[in-house]
């Protein structure tokens, strides 16, 4: 039963659901709306991602460059040029798929991780102008980021909404926007992974000598899923801006695409729910650890380590793989 | 399996019990949150911060605490990044529900949490130093260190009083440089005096005889100012004497330490600075209303942790009895009470300066408060 609903592409979106809807009987303050979105924004990062680094088997270290350019690309335009927040953000997106486009198209004719090196160089270009052009960005020191607007009705984490006379505050508001954004991103994911498209992608990934026979136009495919996972970077870094009010040019820092290839990693590659995993867990522990003061870093550190190591496919699929061989052996036992 | 759970439940109880206990033999504390860059490249802000903040929450809790009630330190460690400081103020104003914050190590970290605490309606005391932190006031925040603008003013009021008009600028391109080459800009102006060049550095390269080069090649130049930050401006230093520039030379309030005096060897002398009378407590005049609370900071502070008492950790000494002062004057922990109360201190005496502050000021420190020191003989000296 438990396996069943694990595998099947539906019914894993119908748990996340309900995971996002349930979740809030267990927060007992508005701090705990506030990290939740955070971790759904970062989810769907990732889960961008991981259509790249799972599927086509291609390394990005400049997805926090996109992120970033999202971000600084909302906050400046409805900051300083009275834009409209969701244009803003469409635009930021379009911006970036070319950018992706120009910089993945020629690179990904290559064999093997030259988009790596393309991309950790980008991420270092995006960077260091978010960090210089401070008459624009604000430079180091950051700028503030004007509060989410859909049609006229603002999205502020500070003000107290009402619905079906139910008064609840804006951090409940943007905790299921950010929830909802999750379930769609993942449910585009999935699209994308079971279609033709996601198809030629696993074959990339298995062989790509063997795709190319075949007929698939493999540098195209891998074209086409950086774009794509360029865009959820830049949409969400839009959102994020607009959430947390305020950005620095950390958001696009180098340290920062570790981070998000590294949620991939330890979440599990190749498995949409995994990385979403990946992402609760590389946020939180920072929160939980914040307690052991001195021992934090090193007690980050190790976890992530004794995971890799006892883990190697990730969190995501190992626990998966245990719950599967259970079943098996308890069915096993029975026959 | 009953059993287990059965005695699961006595110990809950029995914890219960004892916190129900706990909590009725002392009053409810008042919680002072903070969030400070304790690890990571802004340690040397953070660390004495957070170590200033226990030493005085221990020392005030032994006294007695506050209108009757002990604080509480609640803190966390931002590393530098501000989006990290953004979640803990956040989890500070939310989870913790603190009654005040003071923290915020660098400019970044604090402005990260500036909205959420501004709109969360809690008083916020910063220890970082760019103007824009105060300027445009904010309701709910309010800041220690003196800010750029005020360096800047004190550096060309000294070059002033020495007859130069004509500076050459030369500043890094962090946050701090950054901040600190506009404010030097905006004020030459109001000054009468004039940047005749205006050269930067990145915070990472390791050699400015280039820049410096172009300062010395540029005509009319009659003093030298350099913002910065870090190890930039010791290596500034270094390169200066190698040239054999021959002008006076000022460095920002931002390498005001004794480690920074260690880096220059004799490459620093004759060079000027503005800092906190904290680095030459035995040179202040014995009228100085400062003198006596700067000399017993510097002497818990070297007895309790066993080293040498910093400027950054002035800045928390300051933020933390600013707030105890509201606090004490305000008489509860009200947050709007608490707010007006710190905006009515008057003539307060701080390590860093005597705090004015005023519903249009929430710095309360003028640039006199900084203090001309000079290099000689590899010792500061004060100059005025």
């Amino acid at each position: 039963m438990l396996k069943n609903f694990l595998q099947m592409r539906l019914k894993g979106l119908v748990v996340l659901a309900v995971i996002v809807l349930l979740l809030p009987l267990f927060f007992n303050n508005p701090f705990h709306y506030d990290l939740a979105t955070q971790i759904a924004i970062f989810a769907a990062t990732v889960v961008g991602l991981n259509l790249l680094v799972g599927f086509a088997g291609q390394i990005s270290l400049g997805h926090a460059g996109f992120f970033g350019v999202g971000a600084y690309f909302s906050a400046v335009m409805t900051g300083t040029y009275g834009w409209t927040p969701l244009p803003t953000m469409l635009v930021a997106a379009v911006v970036v798929a070319l950018l992706a486009w120009l910089v993945g198209r020629p690179i990904l004719k290559l064999k093997g991780h030259y988009l790596s090196m393309a991309t950790l160089a980008m991420g270092f270009i995006i960077a260091i102008i978010i960090n210089n052009e401070g008459w624009l960005t604000g430079g180091p020191d950051g700028m503030p980021v004007a509060p989410f607007s859909i049609f006229g009705w603002e999205l502020s984490s500070f003000n107290q909404y009402s619905l079906f006379g139910i008064e609840f505050g804006g951090d409940v508001a943007w905790y299921f926007f950010a929830g909802f954004l999750l379930l769609v991103a993942v449910w585009i994911a999935e699209n994308i992974i079971d279609s033709p498209i996601g198809r030629a992608l696993r074959s990339v990934h298995g062989s790509e000598i063997a795709a190319r026979v075949v007929g698939v136009d493999t540098s195209y495919y891998k074209s086409l899923v950086f774009v794509v996972s360029a865009v959820y970077a830049s949409l969400m870094g839009s959102i994020y801006a607009h959430f947390s009010g305020f950005i620095t040019p950390h958001l696009a820092s180098f340290e920062q695409s570790i981070v998000l290839i590294t949620m991939v990693v330890l979440g599990g590659m190749a498995s949409t729910f995994g990385v979403i995993l990946g992402a609760v867990v590389l946020k939180l522990l920072p929160q939980v650890l914040a307690d052991f003061q001195e021992l934090e870093m090193m007690m980050f550190g190790l976890i992530l380590m004794l995971t890799m190591i006892f883990m190697p496919k990730g969190l995501f699929p190992t626990l998966q793989n245990k719950l599967a061989e259970r079943k098996r052996k308890k069915s096993e036992e029975q026959a | 399996m009953s059993k287990k759970i059965l005695r699961r439940a006595g110990f809950l109880a029995a914890t219960l019990a004892a916190s129900i206990f706990t909590g009725a033999q002392a009053a409810e504390p008042i919680k002072i949150g903070s969030f400070l860059s304790v690890t990571g490249p802004a340690s040397f802000l953070g660390d004495p911060e957070l170590k200033t903040l226990e030493l005085y929450v221990e020392r005030i809790n032994a006294a007695g605490g506050v209108i009757g009630r002990p604080l509480e330190l609640v803190h966390y460690d931002d590393a530098g990044d501000a989006s990290a400081a953004r979640n803990f103020a956040s989890r500070l104003v939310r989870s913790d529900r603190v009654d005040i914050i003071v923290g915020g190590s660098t400019t970044g970290a604090t402005m990260a949490a500036v909205p959420l605490i501004e709109q969360a309606r809690m008083p916020f005391i910063s220890l970082a130093g760019a103007v824009v932190i105060t300027d445009p006031v904010k309701k709910w925040v309010f800041k220690t260190p003196q800010s750029d603008r005020a360096a800047a003013e004190r550096v060309l009021q000294d070059m002033k009083s020495r007859g130069i008009t004509k500076v050459g600028l030369i500043s890094g391109t962090g946050g701090f440089g950054r901040s600190g080459r506009e404010q030097t800009l905006a004020m030459v102006g109001k000054m009468g005096m004039e940047v005749v060049a205006d050269v930067t550095y990145s915070p990472s390269d390791t050699d400015m005889t280039a820049q410096l080069t172009r300062i010395r090649n540029t005509p009319g130049v009659e003093a030298v100012f350099n913002f910065g930050f870090g190890q930039s401006p010791a290596i500034v230093t270094r390169n200066y004497a190698q040239l054999g520039i021959d002008l006076p030379f000022y460095q920002s309030h931002g390498v005001a330490s004794d480690r920074f005096l260690d880096l220059l060897g004799d490459a620093g002398e004759g060079l000027r600075l503005p800092a906190s009378p904290l680095l030459v407590p035995d040179s202040l005049p014995n009228s100085d209303p400062q003198k006596a609370v700067v000399t017993s900071y510097k002497k818990l502070y070297e007895e309790r942790w066993n080293m040498q008492v910093s400027t950054f950790g002035g800045y928390a000494h300051d933020g933390l009895m600013l707030a105890v002062e509201a606090i004490e004057k305000a008489g509860s922990t009200d947050r709007e009470a608490v707010r007006k109360a710190l905006e009515s201190i008057q003539g307060y005496v701080g390590v860093t300066g005597v705090f004015n502050m005023s519903s249009t000021d929430h710095n309360g420190l003028s640039a006199d408060s900084f203090r001309i020191l000079e290099v000689k003989n590899g010792k500061w000296k004060l100059i005025n």
